[in-house]
């Protein structure tokens, strides 16, 4: 608007007027600051840097949508949707070649270009906590100002997958200083410059983020007004809810399943819930235990255990009761393996495996990871002793968890997964496959189940471009997997957000929890 | 007093080098602090590397030397989520713990003080009957129930009082961001410093009703009522002074439990202070400053009693601490 200014003042050879019009200008700008709408939001974690590269985590990549924008981001549907890749073409089976937008500058004035995507992508691979998923791209070549061709070292289904999270960086800002440090401060920790909606304008970590509008978004078709975004990460539950309910935060996430109800019953406050690819489940540590190299036992657990039940009574039904890895929107579902129990079959199996007077086994869980996640484990350990397993249950915070789960150091041992890629390949890799310290294959098999013709399924559909054979290749390990009751499927998880009611959040949430805040809607009281 | 004060900074360096060690030796239990930082998909190899790097597989008395060598420099290490020097972070978050427990303290002085006077003096009065019988209560109903119900009435309900934060602050000379001067940072103040004395008031209520009442049968008492001098002389000057002393003893020890009930309050009302920062480095395992807020803590500690000792002396003189080895 300024410059405009400076037109006119070029034009008209006129101060008086220029002035004039400038003074005005300042007038319309403060006036518009006055009724500048605000975002106060309290979510459980805060990003951990500046740096998007830093750790691949929910706080990061929410960061990145509000300050960056990446070239293809997923719809609520489930399809991709264009942003600063226009439009894409797969030349070669191992090359696609992406089409980027153009007048689109960094918070910084530079101008956005093919450069900086091959920059970023160069980046990510250098970023231990990313490089793993962008190890199937092998080269970045720039062809013009706006076209750049990704080439992998296979033919890639699931290249656009990646690209969600390519949020293209500024090389001229970022380059010769872009070091990528986890345990200390560096230049991209604490500076930052994107294309995104929103101006990262003051951080305090673990206590609040004030982000602005970027008032040259190239977004202008975008029906979001929020001008500024106060988040405060709030750790506690009842204080989350607290901050909505007295009217301090007008958005938050996530709501604990028992305070669902009661939310929902509150004036001015609504509730959006998603079903997520989230799947909680239980490994079965043959190693550790002989029992369960038995079927006939890991099919009677599996058959002991009322997924229903625990959906409804401690989750109050905000989650879908699982008999499979793949959520029904991955390609990998199957639709006729359903949740089973059936107590008479499984004591049955019991007694046929010679374990008729049971066992006792140790569980671990965590309590503070995923949702109720002490609850369910209490319940499924009350669930195995219908079917005389005694279960000696341990629930710790998730950081010394994950410690012990390295170690395996229980019997039976609860996970949760989401799929980065949104696809069943995902789940299989780190879940199930058989373990590989050095590419991280199987690294949170806690099962030590190894089915060597699993590992072949993921590296075929890792290739495979077909949508229905690649489907069918997956299916088959869902089969297997059902089969030979590998694992004990729980439920897959739902996401709760609560706003205020003049909040448009609906559609601007999504499975993954990175809401697109630079399109949220807020009606103006 | 020289002596005294010497001798307790020989103690203040002894606790400290104890709970340091004590510290590093309970470290690998917490957890892996690569881990927290990293993505779960990161291969065990790559974090493996990692540890290396950050020295963490190392045997815990490589670790303290090494520890120790940069302490005697007065660095305690640098926080693995802040990416600052540890005790920078913490004296950062002193002051919103330091006002927290201020206002809670001032409240405790204001009600506890004339209500246990109130109870030793007029033990049949319906108001000190109804006190006895709420300092029973407050000693047994758990703090963050009580901090929940305020919340649920002021906040929720009235609206009277914001439910988590410390609001606008200003900044005193340069070093000192207050949430005293602003209407804002007040009204946040209020339900986080009213639990806080929830939880230490009952206590005191119970000592100085107890500790007066005692001091009220004493010959000394009695000679001066013989003696025909001013009631409120007797109770505020003769009888109230003996009652302090055991009372700032106890108030020195519940220092302990003040900096305890900090933790908590700060959880629950999201307050930015040292409670808050120490729960969230358990979580987040961030091991150097979790170590450097217990060493600090155990400082604080010796320093408020070593203060506690010396307000000793001012009120009762014939106390001389230097002969009592303290």
């Amino acid at each position: 608007m300024f410059i405009s200014a400076l037109h006119h003042l070029k034009l008209n050879h006129c101060r008086f007027f220029a002035r004039a019009f400038l003074l005005s200008i300042t007038t319309l700008l403060t006036c518009q600051t006055v009724s500048a709408v605000t975002l106060k939001m309290a979510f459980d974690a805060d990003p951990v840097s500046l740096d998007p590269h830093e750790q691949l985590s929910e706080g990061t990549l929410q960061f990145s949508h509000m300050v960056f924008d990446p070239l293809v981001r997923w719809k609520q549907n489930g399809q991709i949707e264009p942003r600063l890749a226009t439009h894409w073409k797969q030349i070669t089976p191992t090359t696609t070649r992406f089409f980027l937008r153009k007048h689109v500058h960094f918070q910084t004035g530079n101008l956005f270009t093919a450069e900086d995507v091959a920059y970023t992508i160069r980046r990510l691979k250098r970023s231990p906590d990313f490089r793993a998923m962008f190890d199937s791209i092998s080269s970045v070549v720039v062809i013009n100002k706006y076209t750049v061709d990704i080439r992998s070292t296979n033919t890639n289904p699931l290249l656009l997958n990646i690209m969600t999270y390519v949020f293209p960086m500024d090389k001229v800002f970022y380059q010769g200083r872009d070091e990528i440090i986890k345990f200390g401060n560096s230049f991209a920790s604490q500076r930052v410059s994107g294309t995104g909606p929103f101006i990262v304008q003051e951080r305090e970590p673990g206590v609040r983020m004030v982000l602005t509008r970027n008032k040259d978004y190239w977004d202008t078709k975008s029906k979001g007004n929020v001008d500024k975004i106060i988040l405060t990460p709030i750790k506690t539950d009842s204080t989350r809810l607290a901050a909505l309910l007295s009217g301090d935060v007008d958005f938050i996430f996530p709501v604990s399943p028992i305070d669902i109800e009661r939310t929902k019953n509150s004036k001015g406050i609504k509730i959006i819930t998603l079903p997520t690819g989230r799947i909680l489940l239980l490994h079965l540590n043959e190693k550790r235990r002989p029992e369960f190299r038995d079927v006939r036992v890991r099919r009677a657990i599996n058959l002991a255990i009322n997924q229903q039940l625990i959906v409804e009574k401690i989750l109050r039904g905000y989650a879908i009761p699982a008999g499979q890895l793949s959520a029904s929107k991955f390609l990998g579902h199957v639709d006729s393996i359903k949740p089973e129990y059936n107590l008479p079959k499984a004591l049955e199996l019991m007694k046929q495996a010679g374990y008729e007077k049971g066992f006792r086994v140790s569980m671990m869980a965590p309590n503070n990871r995923y949702m109720n996640d002490d609850k369910v484990a209490q319940a499924i350990a009350a669930m195995l002793g219908r079917i005389h397993i005694t279960v000696d249950l341990k629930t710790l915070p998730k950081a010394q968890y994950f410690q012990q789960y390295d170690e395996r150091a229980a019997d039976i041992m609860m996970l949760g997964w989401q799929s980065d890629t949104e696809d069943s390949n995902n789940l299989f890799e780190f879940i199930i496959a058989c373990q590989d310290a050095k590419s991280g294959l199987g690294a949170y098999n806690a099962s030590e189940y190894c089915a060597p013709s699993i590992n072949e399924d993921i590296k075929l559909a890792n290739r495979e471009m077909n949508p229905e054979k690649r489907a069918r290749i997956m299916q088959q390990v869902e089969i297997k997997l059902h089969n030979d009751a590998a694992i004990v499927p729980l439920y897959w998880q739902y996401n709760t957000w609560a706003a205020k009611n003049n909040l448009h959040i609906e559609s601007i949430v999504n499975d993954q929890n990175y809401p697109f805040l630079g399109d949220l809607v807020i009606d103006e009281k | 007093m020289l002596v005294f004060l010497l001798r307790r900074l020989v103690q203040a360096i002894f606790v400290m080098i104890i709970i340091s060690a004590i510290s590093f030796a309970i470290q690998n239990k917490l957890g892996d602090p690569v881990q927290q930082h990293m993505s779960m998909t990161v291969s065990p190899t790559e974090r493996a590397q990692l540890r290396q790097e950050l020295g963490l597989n190392d045997s815990i008395v490589v670790q303290y030397w090494r520890f120790a060598k940069k302490a005697i420099h007065g660095d305690l290490g640098t926080s693995y989520y802040y990416k600052e020097p540890v005790l920078d972070v913490i004296f950062k978050k002193l002051p919103a713990t330091v006002e927290l427990a201020f206002c809670a303290i001032i409240i405790v002085i204001g009600i506890a003080t004339p209500c246990g006077i109130l109870a030793a003096i007029k033990p049949r009065n319906i108001v000190s009957r109804l006190v006895v019988a709420l300092s029973t209560m407050g000693l047994s109903i758990p703090i963050f129930i009580v901090a929940i119900f305020l919340v649920y009435v002021f906040s929720i309900k009235l609206h009277l009082a914001p439910s988590f934060g410390r609001g606008q602050t200003t900044n005193v000379f340069g070093l000192w961001d207050s949430g005293l001067f602003s209407k804002d940072g007040l009204r946040h103040l209020i339900l986080p410093s009213i639990t806080l004395a929830f939880a230490l008031m009952p206590i005191f209520v119970r000592l100085i009703r107890a500790e007066m009442m005692e001091v009220l049968q004493s010959d000394y008492i009695r000679f001066a009522w013989s003696k025909g001098l001013p009631t409120r002389r007797i109770y505020f000057i003769h009888a109230l002074k003996n009652t302090m002393l055991p009372v700032i003893t106890v108030g020195g020890i519940q220092a302990g439990t003040l900096v305890a009930y900090t933790i908590l309050t700060e959880s629950i009302f999201q307050w930015p202070g040292m409670g808050f920062l120490f729960m969230d480095a358990v979580s987040r395992v961030d091991t150097p400053l979790i170590a450097a807020y217990l060493i600090v803590v155990g400082g604080i500690f010796v320093i408020t009693n070593t203060f506690v000792d010396l307000i000793y002396g001012l009120v009762n003189p014939t106390v001389k601490l230097a002969n009592h080895g303290l």
